[in-house]
């Protein structure tokens, strides 16, 4: 039996960097100090799907030429998903973009991809969340959900957690969650606000003027009351280190990129008074990567496009949900994410009715009517990589475990090779005409 | 193997300057005459070693969200793939792979990457992988560091020593950098150190303290390039005086002042902000330990980034422009804001101005290197145009006659008669950053030297000579011909060689868990991230 320590989980944005695993043979046997969501991913069994093309089971290598011909063959393919890969893989997937002129999403463009066009507009003043550890002593959750959907947040970073000066942990803080519903984050409030659904610009912009001094007419904001808008503004101001995260109850309702514009102003204008820092609360494990090696290899974040040769940047042009529902492209190429499980019922089935290649370590709702399947080695647990945390810390994801299975790195580049290769061979062949 | 014949040489260091002859290469080092050499015909061309940027932003967090920040400026400047070359955008905050083509198309085959924080190098790195053709060296953030200055207070040299040692080799760093040193302690509670004896909140220790002991850390390890230090103050209207008071406290020990432009305003003509560079200037021509970078500005859109984030914050309240900040646990901070200079306003103006004094009032060009501070006084793109600005006297004037005439009234820049030589331009793009950085392969063609080499054509306007060099060579392979990338090869990865030390794990362990976010085993950087790398010798520690 093999024990290794400070294993980075990178099921969740947080990527938990303490996880011990014990391993027998080839298999994990046992996860320690995991969240639920951690040890099922670790525990899951590996290899157990086949590679597919229409539904029947071929070798790896006839399934990689199927996805090679659908690309070279498409006038106009997407690449999408990618929150799930390691920043090589994501690298490699921009590579084959810029090969084949595509367009190239990942999975923020339906989460937090508001929260960074926000960025643009504004800036966004943030820390790393070893500083919300140490310092904050007044921390907001907006739209988000961490016990549920990042469960270690609490006790790793950002409530009970001790740092330099938060030795008192949780006694040290307060906690202000808003939210349309009193979820199981908001039981742990001090100061619940219970927001009208889609009013959540209304409550941060009521915030914000009071912050710069004005008087608020009326009584409720959305469906915050007036005496809640004050106590909540004067909280914030008296904060030490205030720290403020987000999810998709803001970057997802009606304005979008709007409210979170307003909020990470609110932010601005608290550090004219005291220090304050946000941070979004990112979902997928590499999802924040994905940004991150899209950006230094093209200049932008995602809702790129290829077809010049040169990369373009186009939200709500080159976004996946736009050009699935729009029918522009004419294949697409999902690596390591589930849109069909994720994306509005008409896009999810507009991919469908393309050709749709499917490269994941799991058989998931996409690849069910995917025209090929190419299984891949998980990472993290049998390939290894760089994943970037919700702050945008990079940590290294180790391969524990074999697989039968290539890395979607390497199938990414293979594709890449093949299509290349296709690419030269109509070349040649149009001028032996 | 490789000869280039019949170009006038442009070597400082082998002190060579015009001369002609031939260069000969093989296996990626320059080598003596030989027969059988392909060759390449340089008659007429100058020949000079590859150029060297002593510190510009190129990758890494901060240089990533600016390029966030810009897509405004991107889509200004986009860059189609070839058939051997990737695709990207250009202008202000190139992305990684235009970085490349681009310094390589000017003659340039090493740049510093000015400032990693240690906890990020990883990024840093892995962009750096992805910026082909120049080798790159990294330098580590240490200014405000939680250990470094619990460990000045008390007053334990060795321990600090070991742990700069530490910081450096997990990273994979080259050398240690100083922002604004203290001033992130006091960011924490939004607020700055405004000079050299302000202290830095919950460490009580001073600005000159950290600096003071940081040279010492700096020399007792060997490093091969002094500390790199970005002063206090900096950008304020008194900074001048700040950066002469920091420069006197090196008391004769190495130090490298970096864009010192930024640091160079005074009181001058009954104005409150005006250029201070000519006093600085005489310092640094009296004081041969003193080296520094300019940081000139360049008229046009920039994108500040830097570690000094109380700086930038004031910018953004200045400017009302987007704003981005971050704090590093235990580490650093830093703050991006977008700009543009305008040749029109005054302080713009003088901005430009005290840069250019400083080129033409600091004497030795040893000790002055060429750099933008890119992209925060603009874009390294610029260089050709600087050196133009430099060479060329009546273009300079011609130019100066463009900004503002206040600006110009309260300058000395019009006296300044002084045109750089080639030679000298071979120096401060060349021979002396190579020198300063302790790179004992580069910035010269003697025996042994990398073959790192640029061929320009002769012109008279100088911008158009250094925009695109005729031939690089890049180890040895030709890598630009006529401006045009002929080949993606990958660079590598300068770092610092500084021996393992497990009594300072060991006494950092528990600390770390405590205040850190991730395990200590996650920090370092494996060495195979920024494989090919080169290690550079560090002599022993000298005994205590």
């Amino acid at each position: 039996m093999r024990r290794l320590e400070n294993i980075v989980c990178s099921f969740c944005g947080s990527l938990c960097d303490d996880i011990v695993l014990e391993i027998e043979g080839n298999t994990i046997s046992k996860v320690r100090g995991g969240c639920a969501i951690s040890r099922s991913k670790f525990l899951s069994p590996i290899d157990n799907e086949v590679p597919l093309v229409d539904g029947k089971e071929v070798d790896f290598s006839e399934a990689l030429d199927a996805a090679v011909e659908i690309l070279a063959k498409a006038r106009h393919p997407l690449i999408y998903g990618l929150s799930s890969a390691g920043s090589e893989a994501q690298a490699a997937a921009v590579k084959l973009g810029e090969t084949l002129g595509a367009s190239i999403d990942s999975t923020s463009s339906v989460c937090h991809g508001p929260g960074t066009v926000a960025k643009q507009l504004v800036g966004l003043s943030t820390c790393t969340l070893g500083e919300v550890k140490n310092r904050a002593d007044v921390v907001v959750f907006w739209g988000c959900n961490p016990v549920e959907a990042h469960p270690r947040h609490f006790s790793r970073y950002s409530v009970q957690a001790k740092g330099l000066n938060t030795e008192g942990g949780r006694r040290d803080r307060r906690i202000i969650v808003a939210d349309v519903r009193r979820t199981a984050t908001a039981k742990a409030a001090d100061i619940f606000l219970q927001v009208e659904p889609n009013g959540d610009f209304q409550v941060l912009t009521a915030l914000r003027a009071v912050l710069s001094g004005n008087e608020l007419r009326g009584d409720t904001f959305g469906g915050i009351s007036r005496d809640e808008i004050l106590n909540t503004s004067s909280v914030l101001q008296d904060a030490e280190y205030g720290v403020f995260f987000f999810g998709m109850g803001l970057t997802m309702t009606r304005g979008t990129h709007y409210n979170v514009q307003q909020a990470l102003s609110l932010v601005h204008d608290l550090n004219e008074k005291t220090a304050f820092t946000v941070i979004p609360m990112r979902g997928h494990g590499n999802v924040a990567g994905a940004e991150t090696v899209l950006t230094w290899q093209t200049g932008y974040p995602f809702g790129i496009n290829f077809s010049r040769g040169y990369p373009r940047y186009g939200p709500g042009e080159f976004t996946v949900t736009d050009l699935l529902c729009r029918e522009e492209v004419d294949a697409a190429l999902v690596v390591a994410s589930d849109p069909a499980a994720t994306l509005p019922a008409r896009a999810g089935e507009y991919l469908g009715k393309i050709p749709t290649i499917v490269i994941d370590p799991n058989y998931s709702a996409t690849a069910k009517f995917a025209r090929v399947f190419l299984p891949s080695a998980p990472i993290g647990v049998a390939a290894s990589g760089t994943a970037y945390r919700m702050d945008q810390v990079p940590l290294p994801l180790k391969k524990v475990i074999d697989s039968k299975y290539p890395t979607d790195c390497d199938i990414l580049l293979a594709i890449d090779k093949g299509v290349v290769e296709c690419f030269a061979y109509k070349v040649a062949l149009s001028m032996t005409h | 193997m490789l000869c280039i014949q019949g170009g006038s040489i442009y070597d400082p260091l082998n002190g060579k300057a015009g001369e002609v002859g031939d260069i000969y290469v093989s296996d990626g080092k320059i080598v003596p005459s030989s027969s059988g050499a392909r060759v390449i015909d340089a008659k007429g061309l100058i020949v000079m070693p590859g150029g060297v940027d002593i510190h510009s932003h190129i990758a890494g967090p901060k240089v990533n969200v600016g390029r966030v920040l810009c897509p405004e400026d991107h889509r200004t400047d986009p860059v189609p793939r070839t058939a051997t070359t990737r695709s990207g955008v250009g202008h202000v905050v190139p992305s990684t792979f235009i970085t490349g083509h681009r310094y390589a198309r000017m003659g340039y085959t090493y740049v510093t990457e000015a400032a990693a924080p240690p906890l990020e190098a990883r990024h840093v790195h892995e962009e750096l992988a992805d910026i082909p053709i120049v080798d790159k060296g990294m330098l580590v953030l240490m200014g405000s560091n939680h250990f470094v200055l619990s460990l000045i207070r008390d007053g334990e040299f060795e321990r600090l020593r070991d742990y700069v040692a530490f910081l450096i080799r997990a990273s994979g760093g080259y050398g240690i950098k100083a922002v604004n040193p203290g001033g992130g302690a006091n960011w924490r509670k939004r607020g700055n150190v405004n000079s050299l004896d302000d202290e830095a909140v919950g460490y009580g220790v001073t600005p000159r303290e950290i600096i003071d002991a940081l040279i010492d850390v700096n020399e007792a390890l060997g490093l091969p390039h002094p500390l790199h230090l970005h002063c206090n103050n900096l950008g304020q209207p008194t900074s001048g005086e700040t950066t002469l008071e920091t420069m006197a406290l090196a008391e004769g020990r190495r130090l490298h002042i970096t864009h010192m432009q930024f640091g160079a305003y005074g009181p001058k003509k009954g104005r409150p902000f005006a250029s201070s560079a000519r006093k600085l200037a005489e310092y640094v021509n009296a004081n041969p330990n003193i080296t520094m970078d300019v940081g000139q500005v360049v008229f046009g859109p920039a994108v500040t980034m830097t570690a000094d984030a109380p700086l930038q914050h004031s910018l953004h309240r200045l400017t009302k422009e987007r704003w981005v900040s971050k704090e590093v646990e235990m580490e650093t901070q830093s703050g991006i804001v977008p700009l543009n200079y305008r040749k029109r306003t005054y302080a713009g103006a003088i901005q430009w101005i005290a840069g250019l004094e400083l080129f033409l009032t600091v004497e030795n060009p040893w000790q002055i290197s060429l750099t933008t501070d890119h992209p925060n006084g603009g874009p390294f793109t610029s260089y050709p145009w600087v050196i133009k600005l430099l060479m060329d006297r009546d273009y300079r004037e011609e130019t100066a006659q463009t900004v503002s005439k206040r600006a110009l009234g309260s300058s000395e820049l019009p006296e300044l008669t002084r045109e750089y030589t080639l030679e000298e331009i071979a120096i401060i793009t060349r021979a002396g950053p190579a020198k300063t950085l302790g790179l004992a392969n580069k910035g010269h063609l003697g025996i042994g030297a990398d073959a790192d080499i640029a061929v320009y054509r002769p012109n008279s306007d100088y911008e158009a000579m250094f925009r695109e060099a005729v031939y690089v060579l890049k180890g040895g392979e030709v890598v630009v011909r006529e401006g045009e990338i002929l080949s993606e090869t990958v660079g590598k990865t300068y770092v610092a060689d500084l021996e393992e030390d497990e009594d300072i794990i060991e006494w950092l362990k528990p600390k770390f868990s405590q205040f850190y976010s991730i395990a200590l085993e996650n920090y370092p950087v494996a060495r195979d991230k920024f494989m090919p790398c080169e290690v550079v010798p560090c002599p022993p520690y000298i005994s205590d």
